[in-house]
C-alpha cells in the first residue's frame, strides 16, 4: 500500500506542476506591484544604452526608459532590477514571463510585433544601420565592400539588412557572425573582419571601446530603419498603455518645458496641459491604473525625454549623438507624442 | 449448491491478489501516466502559446531565410528558406564531428601507445600531453586556440604563403582546389581497379597462408595498388586536373579552398581534448590483456610488431570499444561550444538566427535537440555493431 499511497502523492503534484502553469493570471501590473520592483530586461552592456558603470549602477538611454516605467508604478525610478541579456536570449525571456518589460534597443518590425507574442509599446530611440571601417582600408562608402568580412551580432535585424544590402547591389560578403557585441568587436579589432555593423548609434559606442578609436570610421551610408524601444508581452493591454505612455509623457514633458529641475515650479503652471501632465488637474493617472502624479514622478525622478538622451547618449557624452531624427518634432526631428489628455 | 462444491477448484487468488494481475495494472497505470504527463506539456504548450498570439507550427521552415551563412557545405545564399539554413548548420556539424572523430583516434591511439613506451621520454610526454589536456575545461581551449593562436596570423594583405599556392592568414587556410576535366574518369577508374584488387589479393593470400603457411606482404602490395594505378592513369589520361589557386581580391583571398579559423579552432581543441582521454582508454584496453598473451606470442616467436598487431590490439579493442564510444558522442556534444567562436554550426545557425528571427523556440530546440539524439543514437549503433564483431565469441 505505501507503493500505491506515493503513486499517488506523485500524480497529485504532477497534476499541480501542470497546471501552475496556466493559473497565472495575474495582471502584470499587480505581480510587479506585488514583487515591490520591476524587472526589466537591458543589454549585456552597450555604452550610452545599458551598460553598468564603475559602481555597478545601470545607466543609459534603455535604463532611464525602465526606471521612468518604475517612477510612474512606485514613485521611486530605483524600484528595478535589471536583467542583462544577448540579442538571441531577448525575446524568450519576455515571453516567458522571466522579465516584465524589455528595453534593449531592439528594432520594431511587423514580424516581431505580429508573431512573437509581444507589443511594441513606443520608440525611444530613431536608428538606422551603418558600418565602421578601418581607415587604412581606404574604404569610403558601402557600395566598396564587395568580398569584404563583416562582423554582425547574431539574433539583430542587422543580420537582415546586411544580406538585403548587399544582395540589392550584386555584391557578396562574408558574415561572421558572434553572440555579444564585446565579441563583435574583438573581431573587428584583431582585424578578423574588415567590417563591423550595427545600429549607428552603437557603432559610435563601440568605436569608442577601440584602442586606438581615431584608426576606423564610420561610413557615410544609412541602409536601414531602425525604430528602438520598450517592449511589453501581448494580452495585458493595461500594462501596455502604461509602458506606452510612459514615454508619451516624457516626450510631452519636453515638448512642454517641464524638466527635472522645474517640475516643482511646474505643479503651480496654469498651462491645462502641464496640469494634466503632472497630475495637478485631471485623473489620468487613474485611468491607467497608476497614482495621479505618475507624470510629475517620472519627470522628477527620470526627467524628461530630451534630459535623457542628452545625459546617456548627446552630444555631451562620450558617444556625441546629434539629437538629428530624435529631436522633437517641432525642431526638426520625428519624435512626437500623442497628447495627455 | 452441492453440484458447486464438485466444480470447484483450489481457488486461486482474488483478481486484486493476483501479483501478475496487480503488476500489469501498475504498468498500465504507470504508462497512461507517462503518456498522459507528455500530453498535458504539449497540450499546455501550445493552448498556452496561442492564448499568448505566439506562432507555432513548422510553416517557417519553408520561408525565406534572408540571412547570409559564412560557411556552407551546399549551396546557400539570402534567399533560400530557413528549412534550408537547418542543412546547412547540420553539414557543418557534422563535418566538424567527423573530422574531429578521425583526428581524435589518430592522435588517442599514438599517445595511448606512447604512454606504455619503455622510453621514459615518450611515455612522460604522452603523460604530460594527457595530464595537461584532458584537465583544461574544453571551452577555454577553444578559446586559447581561436583568440591566442588563430587571430595573431597576419593580415591578408601581409599573408603568410608557402610557394605561391598555400595561403595562411586570420581569414583562414587557403588550399588551391583540384577541378576534375575530361578524363579524370580514367583516374577513378584505376582507383576502382586497385581497391577491388587489393580485396581479392587479400583473400588469396589469406587462403594461401592457411593451407602453406606462406605470408604475402598484401599491406605493401595493397598501398602500392591503390596509390600506383592511379597515379599511373592521372599520367596517361594527360593530367586531367585543373588547379584552381586563391589569390587576393580586394579584402580576402577569392577561389581556392579554405579552411576558416574558426572550424580550425574547433576541430583542433576537440581533437585534442577528445585525444587525451582516448589515450587513456587505449591504455587500459592494452593494460587489460594479461602478460601472459605477450610472453606467449613471443615464445611462439612472433616479433613485437605482429604481437602487437595480432595479439594485443585485437583484445584489447574489447575493452577499448564501450568507451570510445561515449567519447565519440562527447565531441559530437561538445562541438556545438561552436556558437562561442561563431562557427556557423547547427546551434549557431539554427539555434541562433533561426530561432531568432522566427520566434519559434519550441519548434527549433525541438527539432535541435532530436537532430543530436538521432546523431548519437546512430553513433551508438554503429559502435555497437563494431563491438559485437570483436566482441569475445563464446562457443
Amino acid at each position: 500500500m505505501k507503493n500505491t499511497k506515493s503513486i499517488a502523492v506523485g500524480a497529485v503534484m504532477l497534476c499541480s506542476v501542470f497546471t501552475a502553469s496556466v493559473a497565472s493570471a495575474a495582471t502584470t501590473l499587480e505581480s510587479v506591484k506585488e514583487k515591490g520592483h520591476l524587472q526589466c530586461g537591458v543589454t549585456t552592456g552597450l555604452p550610452g544604452f545599458s551598460q553598468p558603470d564603475d559602481k555597478g549602477n545601470w545607466t543609459g538611454i534603455d535604463v532611464d526608459t525602465c526606471r521612468a516605467v518604475a517612477a510612474a508604478v512606485f514613485g521611486d525610478p530605483k524600484a528595478v532590477q535589471f536583467t542583462p541579456l544577448t540579442a538571441k536570449e531577448r525575446f524568450t525571456a519576455l515571453q516567458s514571463g522571466e522579465i516584465d518589460m524589455l528595453s534593449r534597443n531592439t528594432t520594431w518590425t511587423l514580424t516581431r510585433d505580429a508573431s512573437l507574442g509581444l507589443n511594441f509599446a513606443g520608440v525611444n530611440y530613431y536608428d538606422g544601420q551603418g558600418f565602421l571601417v578601418k581607415k587604412d582600408l581606404g574604404v569610403d562608402e558601402a557600395s566598396q565592400l564587395s568580398g569584404a568580412t563583416i562582423c554582425i551580432q547574431a539574433g539583430t535585424t542587422t543580420e537582415l539588412n546586411l544580406a538585403d544590402y548587399f544582395r540589392a547591389k550584386g555584391m557578396d560578403f562574408k558574415p561572421l557572425v558572434f553572440d555579444t557585441s564585446e565579441q563583435t568587436v574583438q573581431g573587428f579589432a584583431s582585424g578578423r573582419c574588415d567590417v563591423l555593423t550595427s545600429d549607428r548609434s552603437q557603432l559610435a559606442a563601440l568605436r569608442s571601446k577601440l584602442a586606438e578609436p581615431d584608426s576606423a570610421k564610420i561610413l557615410p551610408e544609412t541602409i536601414s530603419k531602425e525604430p528602438l524601444g520598450p517592449v511589453v508581452r501581448q494580452g495585458d493591454d493595461q500594462w501596455f498603455n502604461i509602458v506606452k505612455w510612459v514615454l508619451s509623457v516624457q516626450i510631452n514633458a519636453e515638448e512642454l518645458g517641464v524638466s527635472s529641475s522645474n517640475v516643482d515650479d511646474m505643479l503651480k503652471s496654469d498651462n491645462p496641459n502641464i496640469q494634466r501632465l503632472l497630475g495637478t488637474d485631471g485623473d489620468m493617472g487613474a485611468k491607467l491604473g497608476l497614482p495621479d502624479d505618475f507624470g510629475y514622478a517620472i519627470v522628477k525622478g527620470v526627467g524628461n525625454y530630451g534630459e535623457m538622451y542628452n545625459r546617456n547618449v548627446g552630444p555631451d557624452t562620450p558617444l556625441g549623438l546629434d539629437r538629428g531624427l530624435n529631436a522633437l518634432w517641432t525642431e526638426g526631428g520625428i519624435m512626437y507624442a500623442p497628447p495627455v489628455r | 449448491m452441492k453440484n458447486q462444491n464438485i466444480d470447484s477448484r483450489p481457488a486461486g487468488p482474488k483478481p486484486w491478489y493476483d501479483p501478475q494481475v496487480r503488476s500489469i495494472f501498475f504498468q498500465i497505470v504507470a504508462i497512461s501516466l507517462v503518456f498522459w504527463a507528455g500530453w498535458t506539456l504539449v497540450d499546455n504548450t501550445l493552448s498556452n502559446m496561442e492564448s499568448r498570439g505566439i506562432s507555432t507550427g513548422f510553416g517557417f521552415l519553408g520561408e525565406s531565410a534572408g540571412f547570409g551563412i559564412i560557411m556552407h557545405l551546399i549551396p546557400f545564399d539570402a534567399t533560400m528558406s530557413y528549412g534550408r539554413t537547418f542543412f546547412v548548420g547540420l553539414l557543418n556539424t557534422l563535418l566538424v564531428s567527423a573530422m574531429g572523430i578521425v583526428t581524435a583516434t589518430i592522435i588517442g591511439f599514438v599517445v595511448g601507445v606512447a604512454r606504455l613506451s619503455t622510453n621514459w621520454l615518450v611515455a612522460k610526454l604522452a603523460l604530460t600531453y594527457i595530464e595537461v589536456i584532458r584537465n583544461i575545461p574544453l571551452l577555454l581551449q577553444i578559446f586559447f586556440w581561436y583568440f591566442a593562436v588563430l587571430r595573431n596570423l597576419p593580415s591578408p594583405r601581409q599573408t603568410m604563403d608557402v610557394g605561391d599556392w598555400l595561403f595562411l592568414n586570420n581569414r583562414g587556410l587557403y588550399m588551391p582546389e583540384p577541378f576534375a576535366q575530361d578524363g579524370f574518369g580514367l583516374v577513378y577508374g584505376a582507383l576502382t581497379v586497385a581497391i577491388i584488387g587489393t580485396v581479392a589479393l587479400r583473400r588469396w593470400s589469406r587462403k594461401r597462408q592457411l593451407e602453406t603457411g606462406e605470408i604475402f606482404p598484401v599491406f605493401k602490395v595493397g598501398v602500392g595498388l591503390i596509390v600506383g594505378l592511379p597515379v599511373i592513369a592521372y599520367f596517361l589520361a594527360g593530367q586531367p586536373l585543373q588547379w584552381e589557386i586563391p589569390e587576393l581580391q580586394g579584402f580576402n583571398f577569392g577561389g581556392g579552398f579554405v579552411i576558416i579559423p574558426e572550424l580550425a579552432a574547433l576541430w583542433v581543441a576537440l581533437s585534442l581534448y577528445t585525444a587525451s582521454f582516448i589515450a587513456e582508454i587505449v591504455r587500459s584496453g592494452i593494460l587489460s590483456v594479461s602478460k601472459g598473451q605477450t610472453e606467449a606470442s613471443k615464445a611462439l616467436g612472433l616479433p613485437a610488431n605482429l604481437t602487437l598487431r595480432l595479439v594485443v590490439i585485437p583484445q584489447a579493442m574489447r575493452v577499448i570499444i564501450p568507451p570510445l564510444t561515449s567519447q565519440y558522442l562527447n565531441l559530437v556534444k561538445n562541438s556545438s561550444l561552436a556558437t562561442a567562436i561563431g562557427y556557423p554550426d547547427l546551434v549557431a545557425v539554427f539555434m541562433g538566427t533561426t530561432l531568432n528571427q522566427t520566434g519559434q523556440a519550441v519548434e527549433v530546440v525541438a527539432i535541435t535537440m532530436a537532430v543530436y539524439l538521432t546523431i548519437s543514437l546512430l553513433i551508438s549503433l554503429f559502435m555497437n555493431i563494431y563491438n559485437r564483431a570483436v566482441a569475445i565469441k563464446e562457443r
